[in-house]
């Protein structure tokens, strides 16, 4: 009899089955993945996920019995009550299906399963295309920190570690045993004591000889063997570190008085998810703050931003400010990359707008990467083209300009508009030229 | 009394190489020494759950050609698995000399004692002795084979391209069901010699082409011929749709021919387990459940132990009432168990009953005989109709239900008493009579002078018809495979009527 451990064997063995099952179900899993867009969470998106689609193109037919014609018999365990002759109501859906009707796989007519991770982006990206876009332009700017890294033998006079060069000193005094002045002191002592005897005897006559011998001796040692040697010389080393860049956090502002309907807010949550896949690839952790706001702001969860509906005006100044107090509560401009991305249906108080601009063109732009306003309108109606007047906060921000290509704003009227936004908005520098 | 701890054979729930080994050996003593089982020698193989999913997929094949359907398969289990909506299987065997049985690292000490008493014993002795696998299946050439069929469908691909292959593959597997001789004849299959021989047929075949052949005229055919001539040269009517297909097809290329081939070798392999379930976990049960009990009684496996290997056991022989909500019919583990328990008795204990019922073994006191007797020459069907006995009919309280297609009320035809017994045991006996269960379908005719119609026949027992859009997509691709248009009548077995019909076009572009 063998045991063989199989364990360390090549993982994903069905790997290359699974990869055909999803190219061959690529339409209709595609569909899917994208429908997931509107009714996943922003944090989900990327995350592995489930998926079901309709089995169409994936179905396996076999010649099998229809349960639902002929005349047929059925052996069942657990009789209590019937004797035989006995007449029972047919059941419902006919359930009793006995032992032959087991397991024909009837009623598949979805078919649910979990992507993971890299598949579901595949599959997502690849219908959306997301472009290298400028993740060059937000990765290159690492930082470089000075960190001290241990001790060396080399280095200039200022960076030399006296403590560190003495101990090494005294370790090698004690271990080649040179003569502490003490020493030579106390010989010194007792030469000088015999040679003041009046009458030296014989022996100590001798002494003195060895004495002074001796004195000779560790004199020479005490100048052979140096109190502070080259060798023992210890210098501060110091190492540059890299420092990534890398977190980020997203500001998602919305507005949320009456007028911004539910279209609308698909449509700025389509927007969001994009910018956060795109983020999320340029860093290593990413954060989302969401403010909704109508005349007065507030920083709420998820749901409540892309689920809840308020009355009242609108004062966008207001997400701005609010903004500005996140920003200075928890996200040091220094530490974090700051993306804002705005979506309104347009609706200002007029006289907030100057208070507006003011507030993103001053306050705002200085410290984020990247600030992007998206005006989102209902859908253009049998073929005319949506309203494109424009409104009192896209007149008030034309002012600000591409502000060095870190503003910019369009205008959406439906889901298909997003992408080519989107893409326009992120493309390099110097590309995203012209307004649409 | 427990047992000195020097006699067991671990403790705790952790085991290494070591305890497998200890465990395989004590398991052997009893099997072989005590049981006196005959066994092809064992592989075990350690694996993990995810490998155990990724065998799953390939009907629990170590090695398979590549088809997008193993896939689909692997999302459905790993997603029910994921859910905790189903266990992992413990265990998975192949019918192989040696036989290969997989355990997962997750079990306990105690599961995998089970699981090589159940898989490397139960199974095993079952796979190498029953008549249905020794007449049907090859145990020592089935590994070679697919590793054959792998290479011959991935050289198929890199030459033909993979979407060409995908599509008959997809036709293949739809008709996989009619692909089985169902009938034995004179020679075994030697899936080793079938390498060789698709080798030889290729190569002969490339020696003996002649572009010039291409280029005569048809001949027309002088005389008509019959019907009776043609249908015994085409071998008709003929129930292996697939065999017809390879041999018959008229523009089917050699490569297609042969794919028809390996699917068709492969639903053929797998016959014999579709017709001895019952039996073959049946039979694995009773080894397993009398391996423990002995371990347990020689002291070599801890109270503990025993008390955990008993609650796997008795979940798996769990079978609901039919009213419970959780009933989908009879569980084949608890059935088999059932009656091979009931063998047990009969054989050492028997009741006057008993001894009118089976004479031939009641009280002969030597029921591993008698058992091994079954295993060897019995199968589901003539298992039941054989052993069940009416003490266990009104065990699990069984009764028959008459379901007639015309009436409102179905009608208990017998319960567990006098009257009934024969006709419950008859009646569960065919149902587990797997060519009782497939549609009857026979291919009856070609119409070989105009038009190459192929007509199919369904005959149709107790009037229940075909599942309609499953049997328009099969005989869509039944047609795409022969080239022409394809009929399949539907006819009553008893009074020969036509109850239904179905027409097919192929699809132009699909193999032509």
């Amino acid at each position: 009899m063998h045991i063989i451990d199989r364990r360390l064997n090549p993982r994903g063995k069905s790997l290359v089955n699974r990869q055909r099952f999803l190219r061959r179900a690529r339409d209709t899993v595609r569909g899917a993945v994208r429908d997931s867009l509107t009714s996943r969470k922003i944090r989900e998106i990327e995350s592995e996920g489930e998926v079901s689609i309709k089995t169409g193109g994936i179905t396996e037919p076999t010649f099998r019995r229809d349960s639902h014609s002929g005349n047929r018999d059925h052996v069942l365990p657990g009789n209590r009550v019937f004797r035989t002759g006995d007449r029972i109501k047919r059941p419902p859906s006919s359930s009793g299906g006995g032992g032959s009707e087991a397991g024909t796989g009837e009623g598949e007519d979805e078919f649910r399963f979990v992507l993971s991770r890299e598949e579901f982006l595949d599959l997502f990206l690849e219908d959306l295309e997301l472009p290298d876009l400028a993740k060059r332009r937000l990765t290159g700017s690492d930082s470089f920190d000075i960190r001290r890294a241990g001790y060396t033998t080399s280095g200039s006079p200022s960076s030399l570690s006296v403590p560190r060069t003495m101990r090494n000193a005294m370790s090698r005094r004690l271990a080649l045993r040179r003569p502490t002045s003490a020493e030579i002191e106390d010989l010194e002592k007792e030469i000088a004591r015999l040679e003041a005897k009046a009458r030296p005897t014989e022996k100590d006559r001798a002494t003195l000889d060895a004495l002074r011998e001796r004195l000779v001796v560790l004199n020479r040692r005490r100048t052979l063997i140096s109190y502070i040697d080259p060798i023992d010389l210890r210098y501060r080393r110091f190492e540059q570190e890299r420092r990534p860049i890398s977190q980020a956090v997203i500001f998602c502002l919305m507005d949320v008085s009456g007028s911004m309907n539910e279209h609308m807010k698909e449509l700025a949550k389509i927007f969001f998810i994009l910018l956060y896949l795109f983020v999320t690839r340029c860093y290593r952790h990413v954060e989302i703050v969401f403010i909704r706001h109508t005349d007065s702001a507030q920083e709420v969860d998820e749901e409540t931003f892309f689920y809840s509906t308020e009355t009242g005006g609108t004062r966008v100044s207001s997400a701005l400010e609010e903004m500005l107090a996140v920003v200075k509560d928890r996200y040091s401009p220094l530490d974090w990359n700051i993306y804002l991305a705005q979506a309104s249906d347009g609706d200002n108080f007029t006289r907030d707008n100057v208070q507006t601009t003011a507030l993103m063109r001053n306050e705002i732009l200085p410290i984020v990467q990247y600030a992007a306003y998206l005006e989102v309108s209902n859908p253009p109606s049998g073929g005319v083209p949506g309203d494109d007047r424009a409104t009192s906060l896209w007149q008030a921000y034309s002012e600000i300009g591409e502000a060095g290509g870190k503003f910019a704003m369009r205008r959406v009227h439906s889901r298909k508009d997003i992408y080519p936004v989107f893409r326009d908005l992120f493309s390099r520098r110097g590309t995203a030229a012209h307004v649409s | 009394m427990n047992a000195p701890a020097s006699t067991l054979l671990y403790s705790g729930s952790d085991w290494n190489f070591d305890t497998l080994q200890r465990i395989y050996e004590a398991c052997e003593n009893i099997a072989i020494g005590e049981l006196d089982l005959n066994v092809y020698p064992n592989r075990i193989e350690v694996i993990t759950s995810e490998q155990m999913l990724d065998a799953y997929a390939s009907t629990g094949m170590p090695i398979f050609y590549k088809h997008w359907s193993f896939g689909k398969q692997f999302l459905a289990n790993d997603l029910l698995y994921r859910k905790g909506l189903r266990g992992l299987a413990y265990e998975l065997v192949i019918n192989s000399d040696p036989c290969i049985s997989y355990v997962m690292e997750e079990n306990s000490a105690t599961m995998q004692t089970l699981v090589i008493a159940h898989a490397a014993f139960g199974h095993n002795h079952f796979f190498k002795n029953n008549y249905v696998f020794r007449q049907w299946t090859d145990a020592e050439g089935i590994l070679d084979y697919l590793e054959f069929a792998r290479h011959y469908i991935a050289r198929c691909e890199e030459r033909h391209g993979q979407a060409e292959v995908e599509r008959v593959l997809d036709s293949a597997h739809a008709l996989m069901q009619q692909g089985i001789h169902r009938y034995p004849r004179a020679a075994p299959r030697n899936l080793n010699a079938e390498r060789r021989r698709e080798e030889d047929r290729r190569a002969y075949e490339e020696s003996t082409y002649n572009a010039l052949w291409r280029t005569l005229p048809n001949k027309k055919p002088t005389t008509r011929e019959t019907r009776d001539m043609r249908q015994k040269s085409l071998g008709l009517p003929q129930e292996n749709v697939l065999y017809f297909l390879e041999k018959s097809a008229p523009r089917l290329r050699g490569w297609q021919r042969e794919i028809l081939r390996i699917v068709r070798l492969i639903a053929q392999y797998f016959y014999p387990q579709r017709q001895t379930k019952v039996m073959n976990e049946g039979c694995a049960v009773w080894v397993h459940y009398n391996i423990l009990k002995r371990l347990h009684e020689t002291g070599q496996i801890t109270e503990g132990a025993f008390l955990e290997f008993l609650h796997s056991h008795s979940n798996v022989l769990y079978q609901p009432t039919y009213d419970s909500g959780h009933y989908s019919g009879h569980n084949p583990y608890a059935l088999g168990f059932g009656i091979m328990e009931d063998i047990e008795r009969i054989s050492r204990n028997p009741s006057d009953e008993d001894r009118t019922w089976f004479p031939d073994f009641a009280g002969c006191g030597d029921p591993i005989d008698v058992l091994k007797d079954a295993w060897a020459n019995y199968r589901d069907e003539s298992f039941i109709a054989q052993f069940l006995s009416p003490h266990l009919i009104r065990k699990w309280r069984l009764f028959k239900l008459d379901d007639r297609e015309k009436d409102d009320e179905v009608r208990v035809a017998a319960i567990h008493d006098e009257q009934g017994y024969q006709d419950v045991r008859r009646t569960l006996a065919r149902h587990h009579d797997v060519a009782s269960l497939d549609p009857d379908i026979q291919i009856v005719d070609v119409d070989f002078d105009s038009d190459r119609k192929l007509m199919l026949e369904h005959t149709v027992r107790d009037r229940v018809l075909l599942q309609r859009e499953d049997a328009r997509q099969v005989l869509q691709h039944l047609a795409d495979l022969w080239g022409y248009q394809v009929i399949l009548t539907e006819v009553d077995a008893a009074d020969r009527k036509t109850l239904n019909s179905y027409a097919i076009d192929p699809r132009p572009g699909i193999f032509y």
